[in-house]
């Protein structure tokens, strides 16, 4: 016993700061990347913060004035409300559809595909190779009323003899979740493939079965790629219009679509930059309260 | 003291593991006692790990049986097997703190208070107050007693451990060899320990197995193993021997006489594993004595003369090398005890030991000496993993 007590804790090497010969270098590393995003993001934002703040009664022809209209988001909001739940409830949706599918493929790939495993991941980045818009076209044409996929339906009468696909909520929650899949699958591959199989069999040894195994090791120490999975996923999803516009009709149009639609159709540039606030505060919204449930502090 | 029953000996029967065309572990069969310290010694890559893995559940056999007591254990799923481990690699949750690690088996059978229990065990590995610290945290030293902790807290039938001890330093090694044996005095469980190491093993284990391709070479108390070697092999993992390839001709009045490169020897019959045709004369380093001259020789000792062709001084004991004449080098360690004046290299010296000191070996024919030739000690075979 008293042997234990004298061995003294190892405490953690701190690695000193290496002050090099030139210590401004990492600033001189960062700028390129800092000054891109300052030009292209940073004042394009202050930008469309100030159009959010013009005058609604305005227009491109007539030019814009600058008065301060706080009015824009309350009216916004109050105009748009069904389509931005309908975004959050699209994306929700195709968030847990596609984490109902892409964890199990995620663990395969990297747990159990073995030599295969590469290959595997290929064909999860392959669809990118093809623009987002083909991909959403094509799959106009599976979906289509005359497509093989509905007449299947029908025939075995999941589909009413008049049902459809196309132009229905559940074939823009279907784009949705098929577009941004590698999303949610690469982080979670990712994480997963950093487990330590011997953890499970020092689980499997202390009693847990498979389920008890997954449930109190391997799940939370995927746990990271999850929400960085997740939320790859969801940001986009929720702002997305193209699956919107091309598999659905207006009753399915998101908020994407209505902020489209406010710059390059009605041309209400106000309208349209106080959405896009609206739209990233939302979000951002959204983003907290989940990563403060999920209760992971490395995320943030 | 979930599922203790008394007489659950831990036994192999015929227990076979291949991995595709590669044969780890050859139709082993073993019984290991209830509450006995036992430790499987061999270098890596002899099967040993394997044969603990399917103790454990963590592997099947491809042929063969497990029992704990009267019960079949081999196809039962680890986690429905009273055996714990103690992983070579620890394998310590890293999300969880150490509290969380040393109660996860017990939280996995239902248990909700484990509180009491938890601070308890934590005591015994030396490690009050850690609690709520992550591994992460924690130095080798520390990260093995959690382990340790962690697989007793279950109090486990058997309770296996791989290499343990081999990501510490020597001197913390030492240290906890000592503080597992006592651990496994006071709790009385059946330790199966797994060692590449055999001072580690000859210190901590009732019985030693020497464990070589996947079979067993000898099975029995340190003492034992190290004072009658079975095989040439456990001859020289276990400490060092001087083997002189002979001829024995048979018992003769409880003697066996034999015949190394012209010279007469006699080994006492019940120290003999052959006692005809082609044997090595063993004898270890330390029962060997060196002295000036033929006449200095004690009567009844054998000897063999030779030439010092290197003395090493390593403080409790100098180790020569001696050449013989037909150019084999003995080692022998001369203990630094006092009275002894160190041996120049190039004097003419002979060595002398007591006949029932020596023990006879079978040996294959065409086989010559088996001595190590190194003068240090050969601290492991293996590399270390």
């Amino acid at each position: 016993m008293t042997l234990l007590a004298r061995v003294p804790a190892n405490p953690a090497p701190v690695a000193p700061l290496r002050r090099g010969r030139y210590p401004l270098l990492p600033y001189l590393l960062l700028l390129p990347g800092a000054a891109w995003l300052l030009v292209f993001f940073g004042l394009p934002l202050v930008q469309l913060a100030a159009t959010s703040l013009y005058d609604p009664a305005g227009s491109l022809a007539t030019g814009y004035a600058m008065t301060w209209a706080v009015d824009n988001y309350p009216a916004a909001l109050q105009a748009y409300w069904p389509q931005f739940s309908r975004s959050f409830l699209y994306a929700g949706i195709a968030t847990v559809l596609a984490l109902l599918m892409g964890y199990p493929l995620a663990y395969a790939i990297a747990l159990k595909a073995g030599r295969w495993k590469n290959l595997l991941l290929v064909c999860v980045i392959a669809p990118m190779f093809t623009s987002f818009l083909v991909r959403t076209l094509a799959w106009k044409t599976i979906l289509s009323d005359n497509g093989w996929l509905v007449g299947l339906l029908r025939d075995v009468h999941l589909l009413d003899a008049d049902g459809r696909l196309l132009a229905t909520p559940v074939a823009v929650v279907l784009g949705l979740t098929y577009n941004f899949l590698p999303f949610l699958v690469l982080p979670l591959y990712a994480s997963l493939e950093r487990l330590d199989y011997r953890l499970l069999e020092a689980a499997s040894d202390l009693y847990a079965s498979p389920v008890g195994a997954f449930r109190r090791v391997t799940l939370p120490l995927s746990m990271p790629g999850l929400i960085a999975g997740t939320l790859l996923f969801f940001i986009p999803a929720s702002g997305d219009y193209i699956n919107a516009e091309l598999l659905g009709t207006p009753n399915e149009y998101m908020i994407g679509n209505v902020i489209d639609s406010a710059f390059l159709v009605r041309l209400d540039y106000p309208q349209g930059a106080a959405l896009s606030f609206l739209l990233m505060a939302a979000v951002l919204a959204v983003v907290f309260v989940y990563l403060r449930r999920a209760g992971t502090e490395e995320v943030l | 003291m979930a599922q203790k029953e008394p007489g659950g000996d831990l036994r192999l029967v015929d227990v076979t593991k291949r991995f595709g065309i590669f044969t780890a572990v050859d139709e082993l069969t073993l019984t290991v006692p209830q509450g006995t310290f036992f430790a499987l010694l061999g270098a890596s890559g002899c099967g040993k790990t394997t044969t603990l893995r399917m103790v454990a559940g963590l592997e099947e056999p491809t042929s063969g049986q497990v029992f704990l007591g009267e019960q079949d254990i081999t196809r039962l799923r680890p986690y429905r097997r009273p055996v714990n481990t103690v992983f070579q690699s620890y394998a310590l949750f890293p999300h969880l703190d150490i509290a969380e690690n040393v109660a996860f088996g017990l939280r996995r059978r239902g248990l909700r208070n484990v509180a009491g229990q938890v601070e308890q065990m934590l005591a015994l590995v030396q490690l009050d107050g850690y609690g709520p610290r992550r591994p992460g945290q924690l130095s080798g030293g520390q990260q093995q007693r959690v382990a340790l902790a962690r697989a007793l807290i279950n109090h486990p039938q058997v309770l296996l451990l791989d290499e343990p001890l081999g990501a510490l330093d020597l001197k913390l090694r030492r240290q906890m060899q000592i503080e597992l044996k006592r651990i496994q005095t006071e709790v009385g469980i059946t330790f199966v320990h797994v060692t590449h190491d055999q001072e580690e093993a000859m210190t901590m284990a009732d019985t030693v197995a020497v464990m070589n391709a996947g079979r067993i070479e000898q099975l029995g108390a340190p003492a034992e193993l190290y004072d009658y070697p079975a095989t040439a092999f456990v001859a020289n993992f276990l400490g060092q021997s001087n083997l002189l390839a002979g001829d024995a001709a048979g018992t003769s009045a409880g003697d066996v006489p034999v015949q190394v490169h012209g010279a007469r020897f006699t080994v006492p019959a019940e120290r003999a594993r052959a006692v005809r045709g082609p044997v090595h004369l063993g004898v270890r380093p330390e029962k060997l004595h060196l002295v000036g001259s033929v006449e200095a020789v004690p009567t009844g000792s054998q000897h063999l003369a030779g030439v010092v062709t290197d003395a090493s001084y390593t403080g409790v004991s100098t180790q020569y090398l001696v050449r013989t004449d037909w150019g084999t080098e003995l080692t022998v360690f001369a203990a630094n005890s006092g009275g002894s004046t160190p041996v120049p290299v190039g004097t003419p010296v002979v060595a002398h030991w007591r006949a029932e000191h020596a023990f006879l070996l079978p040996r294959e024919p065409g086989e010559s000496d088996r001595t190590t030739g190194l003068v240090d000690e050969p601290a492991a075979v293996g590399a270390p993993t």
